[in-house]
């Protein structure tokens, strides 16, 4: 419970942009790579293995002064489905939503199938969700299924 | 006119499946024919594979149509480093329908992704191979009569094999009971178990290759067991001949059984099944070429019976 509070101050304190929370401990450092935390230079605050009643463990990304785009949210709801996004502006929750995979995938997953076209062909994957829960994705091409966890964000 | 590509058989629906027999039974009765007059098909063979090749090839020629192409990819221009687009759209030029066989899988799906010509899918690695499958269905309605209510016993390799897998997508549509036979490493997928499930398929795993699976089959499907499929080369010792087919195994079984085989077979058939009536599988490759010519003409939109 004090560690929720503390969480909702944090937010709260943020004068503008996202806060990314509820992601599983595991992918945490995947979310951080895919939002190109490493080359930014707006503050921000990143919290992990934090206790959460949903996720067991949790972590949580706080980034000042930026909002991001659909393709980006789509990578995250891959590795991270139970995260959520919640957008800051002037010092309050301006939305609060849950990262949704679209039906379709383009260019956002790498085929973990060596011999599928999309690694040898100068081409855009393509990744259609056959299982949104897990998630578990399909290759439009070469039929190959990849679990969401365990997939390679391009 | 209208022309479709044929990608993979699990984009058919049954009254498509239907069509494409019905045709194949109409060239097994007219194997020659001019409908394709004037009409030129691109076999692009970026992987060899002659009996392939050769079967749509003659499938064409015996349509009246003409043919060009490469049969290796080292003779074409791929071997120079150009992407498969290129090459795709460069045969468009020249050809009504392209026939290829590609190494990687996703090849033929992507390739009716950058041309408006008809694509054929001879092959694409170990994924899709619909002229098998359809010459596969057109053996087993040929010879028992029917498609629908037959119990399909399919044994060998179910893991890796895509002929097997490409059967049991065609053949939902058809109230199949299917017996699995096959060593626990080289195990039907679980997703063709769920998708049996979910349709209501009734089917039965077994590791034992017993005479009352092989009694109660209206056809026993083999493939080959390979020995670079197994992680462990001593379970390949174990299993290899509890998979193997032979005569005296066929003596209790129905009289209307058939024996198919994708070929080329190893030693999963003993050659001592060959003279047995019920062993089929070499007229089942010669079931592909009215198969393929059904193939041909249904991409390319020509109606043989007007
Ligand atoms: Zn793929």
């Amino acid at each position: 419970m004090m560690s929720d509070k503390k969480t909702e101050l944090a937010v709260a304190a943020l004068a503008a942009g996202t806060v990314i929370d509820h992601i599983p401990s595991a992918a945490l450092f995947k979310v951080v790579h895919i939002l190109g935390i490493e080359h930014m230079s707006n503050g921000v605050t990143i919290g992990n293995n934090l206790p959460s009643r949903r996720l067991n463990r949790k972590g949580i990304i706080k980034i000042e002064s930026v909002e991001f785009d659909r393709a980006t949210l789509d990578r995250i709801a891959v590795v991270a489905p139970t995260a959520t996004v919640n957008i800051i502006r002037n010092y309050q929750v301006a939305s609060k939503t849950k990262v949704e995979l679209p039906e379709t995938l383009i260019n956002t997953v790498a085929c973990p199938n060596p011999k599928c076209i999309t690694n040898n062909e100068p081409m855009k994957t393509r990744f259609d969700v056959i299982d949104a829960e897990g998630p578990v994705l399909i290759c439009h091409y070469c039929g190959r299924t990849v679990c969401g966890d365990k997939a390679r964000i391009i | 006119m209208d022309t479709h590509s044929l990608v993979a058989i699990d984009d058919l629906n049954r009254h498509e499946i239907l069509d494409l027999l019905d045709r194949a039974s109409y060239f097994e009765k007219n194997p020659n024919s001019h409908l394709l007059d004037g009409k030129v098909v691109a076999t692009l063979f970026f992987e060899p594979s002659t009996r392939t090749r050769l079967s749509f090839e003659t499938a064409v020629n015996r349509l009246g149509g003409r043919v060009i192409g490469f049969s290796d990819a080292s003779t074409s221009s791929t071997s120079k480093g150009e992407t498969l687009k290129d090459t795709i759209k460069m045969v468009s030029n020249y050809a009504d329908l392209i026939v290829m066989r590609h190494f990687l899988e996703g090849a033929a799906r992507y390739a009716t992704e950058v041309t408006q010509v008809p694509i054929v899918n001879a092959g694409d690695g170990a994924n899709q191979h619909p002229s098998q499958t359809l010459l596969d269905l057109y053996s087993i309605r040929k010879t028992q009569g029917r498609l629908e209510g037959l119990t399909i016993t399919m044994v060998g390799d179910l893991k890796y094999g895509r002929t097997v897998h490409s059967l049991v997508m065609a053949m939902r549509h058809f109230k199949p009971v299917f017996n699995f036979v096959s060593s626990r490493e080289l195990a039907m997928p679980q997703e063709y178990l769920d998708l049996c499930d979910e349709l209501g398929i009734e089917y039965h795993v077994y590791t034992d290759f017993s005479p009352e699976v092989i009694n109660s089959s209206d056809i026993l499907y083999m493939t080959r067991v390979q020995r670079e499929r197994f992680s462990d080369i001593m379970e390949y010792e174990r299993v290899k001949d509890l998979y193997t087919l032979r005569n005296d195994m066929l003596a209790d079984s129905k009289p209307t059984l058939r024996i198919l085989h994708p070929l080329p077979r190893v030693n999963e058939i003993n050659i001592d099944v060959d003279d047995n009536p019920k062993a089929y599988y070499f007229e089942q490759a010669h079931n592909g070429l009215f198969a393929r010519q059904a193939i041909i003409t249904a991409c390319l939109g020509i109606n043989p019976e007007k």
